[in-house]
């Protein structure tokens, strides 16, 4: 059993922040690092993996910080989002380099083992560059498991397979999750996280925006207050309409702007141009206040 | 040293292109070499035998292959990402760093040194130890210029552009304006060891080099570790960023 924590990880490259004060535990079982693209996923798992240094904060591994400390691979296996590995040799002889160099006591075994758990045992012969985009990543997926790691960090595996080869490397992740070892992989795509994430960390904008099991993290995505700023031709008395329609929790009037705090926010969205209709009242302009977090939620949803 | 390390290292170096690339250099010396043993009368033979041992072989080849085989150790594999592979092991980076160096050295000893070596003997036979001398000064220069490219392409992703730049530019072209930029080069660091090898009648000859001996030597052992021992520190803090 294995745990990796992050304790207030930040990291900027020159002016850009890509990962700004995350703080999080990874422990066994699956875990789904769900956001947008640019949202700082692959930055976190480089930090995790220790090929990348935080700028401030640390990243431990069962209490032992990651950087700069090669015996930490013992306990991790990588799967690597870029492409880039040794075209020119076959899969068996990739997956047993792997295997070797991590002086494993039977190397020949151990790689023909990772190459059947990903199903590439018939095709192993075959030269690298010649694989398509999933068998690839399965090659990848077999030199990241040969060693048995109990901590298993992958970055967007699931890109380029098809549908099949999807349903199998789910099923492979959860199992190894029920094995009890800690799996942490990132995704854009809601319902692949949804399919198998036992645990859900979701990033936007370099930030860790939630935390929890999906339900709860849907529940705090859709039942959370939302800010609207409203603008109409009677202010005082679309306050006291939405007030009393309970779709709110209050509302604050400033100049020439509304502010409401819908807690019900679908109702909120529907009812009110049936309020502002039913007293007359002319809307200019409606707008969510919190984009950041709008835009997660739209993400989420429309995903 | 790190067998599975040199395995792949030499998979990539000598891989598609790069070995034809290794290979069109010393073909050309040595086809040289065979038109001047047939061409050129014996009198005046190491004469010329000279100036194509020091201008091309270790004023151009060497350098040339030093550039292809110490950047092409690890340069493509940081380039694409797969160095991950190799960073993501409970190996020691100075062995992975000095492994690469090895085959790098292994493979100008074989496309290089031994073609000079060979190309001296065809021309001067072993008349005045010049293909001992200059064989060895390839190997040298060899080793010393794998080591520094090596360095560079931990260090940067233009390291070619910067190693030819080195090569070219600063020994060829400014040290033979600025004979004092010629006391900063690994061309003439080898060559005074060729002397060495050459011995009494090298000034005869005129087998020159910027620097002596005593000099020359211990600058070559520091450069070489050095830059393997820097290398390896570089690569044990290496940014893998991906593509984001």
């Amino acid at each position: 059993m294995s745990t990796l924590a992050l304790t207030a990880v930040s990291r900027w490259f020159g002016n850009v922040v890509a990962v700004n004060d995350v703080s999080m535990t990874i422990g066994p079982g699956v875990t789904g690092l769900l956001g947008p693209n640019g949202a700082g996923k692959s930055t976190l798992i480089n930090m995790m993996g220790g090929f990348l240094a935080p700028s401030t904060g640390s990243v431990t591994l069962d209490g032992e910080p990651v950087w700069r400390r090669e015996q930490v691979y013992r306990h991790v296996g990588i799967v690597p989002e870029r492409e880039g590995m040794y075209d020119v040799v076959t899969g068996w002889a990739f997956v047993l380099a792997n295997a070797r160099l991590h002086r494993l006591p039977d190397p020949d075994a151990a790689a023909r083992r990772a190459l059947d758990l990903v199903e590439m045992s018939d095709v192993a012969h075959r030269e690298i560059g010649t694989y398509s985009k999933g068998m690839k990543q399965r090659v990848k997926m077999a030199s990241a498991l040969v060693h048995d790691p109990p901590v298993l960090l992958l970055d967007e595996p699931f890109n380029g397979m098809d549908p099949r080869q999807r349903l199998h490397l789910m099923e492979l992740l959860r199992s190894m999750g029920r094995s009890g070892r800690t799996v942490l992989f990132s995704s854009h795509i809601l319902e692949e996280v949804e399919e198998i994430a036992d645990t859900i960390e979701v990033m936007v904008a370099g930030r860790h925006a939630a935390s929890g099991d999906f339900r709860e993290i849907r529940r705090l995505m859709t039942e959370r207050p939302h800010q609207y700023t409203v603008q109409s031709s009677d202010d005082r008395a679309l306050a006291a309409a939405v007030i009393a329609d309970g779709c709110a929790s209050s509302v604050g009037l400033e100049s020439s702007t509304l502010r409401v705090y819908a807690t019900d926010h679908a109702r909120f969205v529907h009812v009110l141009p049936k309020l502002a209709r039913g007293g007359g009242i002319r809307l200019y302009d409606v707008s969510p206040a919190d984009e950041s977090l709008e835009s997660v939620f739209a993400y989420l949803v429309t995903r | 040293m790190n067998p599975t390390v040199a395995q792949l290292t030499l998979r990539t170096l000598l891989g598609k292109r790069r070995a034809w690339l290794l290979l069109v250099l010393p073909a050309v010396l040595l086809a040289l070499a065979l038109v001047i043993r047939l061409a050129v009368g014996a009198g005046s033979r190491e004469e010329v035998a000279i100036g194509l041992l020091g201008a091309f072989a270790l004023g151009t080849l060497v350098p040339l292959l030093g550039v292809i085989a110490g950047t092409g150790a690890i340069g493509p594999e940081i380039d694409d990402g797969s160095i991950v592979y190799l960073l993501a092991k409970p190996v020691s980076r100075h062995s992975i760093v000095i492994t690469k160096l090895l085959v790098a050295v292994g493979v100008v000893t074989v496309f290089a040194a031994l073609p000079v070596a060979l190309a001296g003997l065809l021309m001067t036979g072993t008349d005045d130890r010049l293909a001992l001398g200059y064989g060895l000064g390839a190997l040298v220069a060899g080793t010393a210029y794998c080591a520094l490219f090596l360095l560079l392409a931990v260090l940067t992703r233009n390291a070619v552009v910067v190693g030819l730049i080195y090569a070219l530019v600063w020994e060829s072209l400014i040290g033979g304006f600025v004979p004092g930029a010629q006391a900063l080069s690994i061309q003439q660091w080898s060559l005074a060891l060729t002397r060495m090898v050459v011995g009494d009648r090298a000034d005869a000859l005129d087998v020159t080099a910027a620097v002596r001996p005593g000099i020359a030597i211990p600058l070559l052992l520091v450069l070489v570790v050095a830059a393997t021992a820097f290398a390896g520190s570089r690569l044990r803090s290496l940014r893998l960023t991906g593509d984001e």
